[in-house]
């Protein structure tokens, strides 16, 4: 264990290729494994009491049925779901985590069952301070039953093909009326700042009035400082409205 | 420099959708064999999305096609480059893997067991040299008496004090000692001291009622009480405690160069089986403890209770030490 946590997991294949898996924050495993306790609680409540019903024929074996049944759930719950939906119980799927292997391959029974049943010592002594303690620690996020499975809990990817047409689709640029000079930008961007501003654009809705037009002007004036677009570039262009221009000529495919 | 991504997208969206389709059917059907043609045109469609996402990384920084081609080759990867076989369920193989696995690990066994008898001989001299430990040591209130009176009184009642209970008394039993040989395999991860703790303490509790009965001169029915559950739930529980320390020497990893993810990976399957294995054990000996172990003289002779747990012992040791043997 050491103290440097890193933010995602990175697996590098033998044919050089890295991918990596953003790890899940301590607060959104709480809040999943807190859905999760909900619903085999609310589970194993349905099944005593269906149990209790069989108490017609025996009062005995219902109760024993009952014992036996909420032992079972409280185990098996996310035992079943994670073998039954690869990594994913309830509460991690609604918060949208996973399970994977640490070597990102795939995930064994015998790994399910071992980061479970190590859950009595990550839970003590209260509300899983231990396991919380041990995930805060570990540079992968991993709880002790992780680290003895060898998992880690990540946040799954969307899997949808992006939607390239908010940027990469333009009606009128004006930038694009010197195309050498949108050639140069598209030369001289650095990719980090590209993808800021993908990320500003994408999410420009969600942000304060003031915040946004501060961040849309520090691009702005990024974008500026590589190419000295003529006055009439600029022409009745805010710096949001700029920036946008800039992306459009960087991934336009008419200048390529 | 910057790729085309819109002209990039159109030329490579086949096959990641092929790959994708390919993908979906493999994780949901992990048992699927596929044909040698099969084979290669996945790895194909890895390959081709590998280069796409390399390609993707040096020339462009959309993030989110990034994202996506990442998934698409981190889940082919793990198709890919998957060399464990996967876990089918044959019961024949499930049912010999726990005892190969105990054979595996037969020092972490020893192990529990010397720690048990070091509790047991603890809890024996502190009861033999301060009766009044018993206070302290004992930990159920059935227990705290005198062993002859208890024992009078077992041998002359004329009533099923479990009757109408006894189904929930075995079930009770089963979870709490099933909880107890997973504490056992959990507190393994503290480097092995947890477990031995949990061991040596069952054995001090153990030591404790053999030292309270014999001493009593109850040695009889001691074993024809204990005997016929015990036989099966003392190894249980010190299977428990081997999982445990199998999972600490991983940990650990004493003359051993493998790094620390490799040696817990070798030993994952064999706890799952030892864990598996012992849990079976304790539903047996909570059916044994409440439905015979409860029963005296006269109910039921001291001679065929203790024949009986003998037996049950002997059959453990044999399925144990020979099963599956090649």
């Amino acid at each position: 264990m050491t103290s440097a946590r890193k933010s995602s997991l990175d697996i590098e294949t033998p044919e050089g290729i890295v991918f990596s898996y953003p790890l899940a924050t301590p607060m959104t495993r709480s809040l999943a494994c807190a859905v999760d306790t909900a619903a085999w609680a609310g589970v194993a409540w349905l099944a005593t009491r269906v149990a209790n019903a069989a108490g017609i024929v025996s009062s005995d074996w219902a109760s024993f049925l009952g014992v036996i049944l909420y032992f079972a759930i409280s185990i098996g719950y996310a035992i079943v779901l994670e073998w039954r939906w690869r990594g994913q119980t309830l509460g991690k799927r609604l918060f949208g985590l996973r399970v994977i292997d640490m070597h990102g391959l795939r995930l064994e029974p015998a790994q399910i069952v071992l980061r479970n049943l190590l859950r009595p010592v990550d839970a003590l002594p209260l509300f899983y301070l231990v396991g919380g303690i041990a995930a805060l620690v570990s540079r992968n996020g991993q709880r002790l039953g992780d680290l003895a499975a060898n998992t880690v809990v990540a946040h799954e990817r969307r899997r949808e093909v992006p939607d390239l047409e908010q940027i990469a689709s333009a009606k009128y640029n004006s930038l694009l009326s010197w195309p050498h000079l949108a050639r140069r930008l598209r030369t001289l961007a650095s990719p980090e700042a590209v993808r800021l501003a993908v990320e500003a654009v994408s999410h420009r809705d969600g942000y304060q009035p003031l915040a946004r037009i501060a961040l849309f002007a520090d691009l702005a004036a990024y974008f500026r400082s590589l190419v000295r677009f003529p006055e009439a570039a600029f022409e009745g262009l805010t710096d949001e409205q700029f920036v946008r221009s800039a992306l459009r000529a960087i991934f336009s495919p008419k200048i390529s | 420099m910057i790729i085309d991504i819109a002209r990039f997208t159109a030329a490579e969206q086949p096959y990641w959708d092929e790959l994708e389709r390919t993908l979906a059917k493999l994780e949901t059907e992990p048992g699927l064999r596929m044909s040698l043609a099969e084979v290669e045109r996945l790895h194909y469609l890895y390959e081709r999305c590998s280069a796409d996402l390399a390609r993707l990384d040096t020339f462009s920084t959309e993030p989110r096609l990034r994202e996506f081609l990442e998934s698409l080759v981190s889940r082919a990867y793990s198709q890919i480059h998957e060399t464990r076989s996967p876990l089918t369920i044959r019961w024949k193989a499930l049912l010999l893997a726990f005892p190969r696995a105990f054979r595996r690990h037969l020092d972490a066994f020893r192990l529990a067991m010397g720690i048990t008898i070091v509790g047991i001989l603890f809890g024996w001299f502190a009861i033999r040299v301060d009766p009044q430990a018993k206070a302290v040591i004992m930990p159920f209130p059935g227990l705290m008496g005198s062993p002859k009176d208890r024992v009078a009184k077992e041998e002359s009642a004329t009533t099923d004090r479990l009757k109408g209970v006894r189904a929930t008394f075995s079930a009770e039993l089963m979870t709490h000692n099933i909880q107890v040989a997973i504490v056992a395999l959990a507190a393994g991860i503290t480097f092995g001291v947890g477990t031995l703790i949990l061991l040596f303490y069952n054995g001090v509790i153990l030591g404790a009622v053999a030292a309270d009965y014999l001493g009593a001169g109850q040695g009889l029915f001691l074993a024809g009480w204990l005997l016929p559950h015990g036989s099966i739930e003392i190894p249980a529980i010190l299977l428990g405690g081997q999982a445990g320390f199998v999972l600490a020497g991983a940990l650990i990893g004493w003359n051993s160069r493998e790094p620390r993810i490799t040696r817990l990976r070798g030993v994952a399957r064999d706890l799952f089986a030892i864990i598996g294995g012992a849990a079976c054990l304790l539903v047996w000996a909570g059916l044994v403890e409440s439905f015979i172990s409860q029963y005296h003289q006269p109910v039921l002779p001291y001679a065929l209770k203790i024949a009986f747990g003998l037996c049950e012992l002997a059959a453990l040791a044999g399925f144990l030490g020979w099963a599956g043997r090649e």
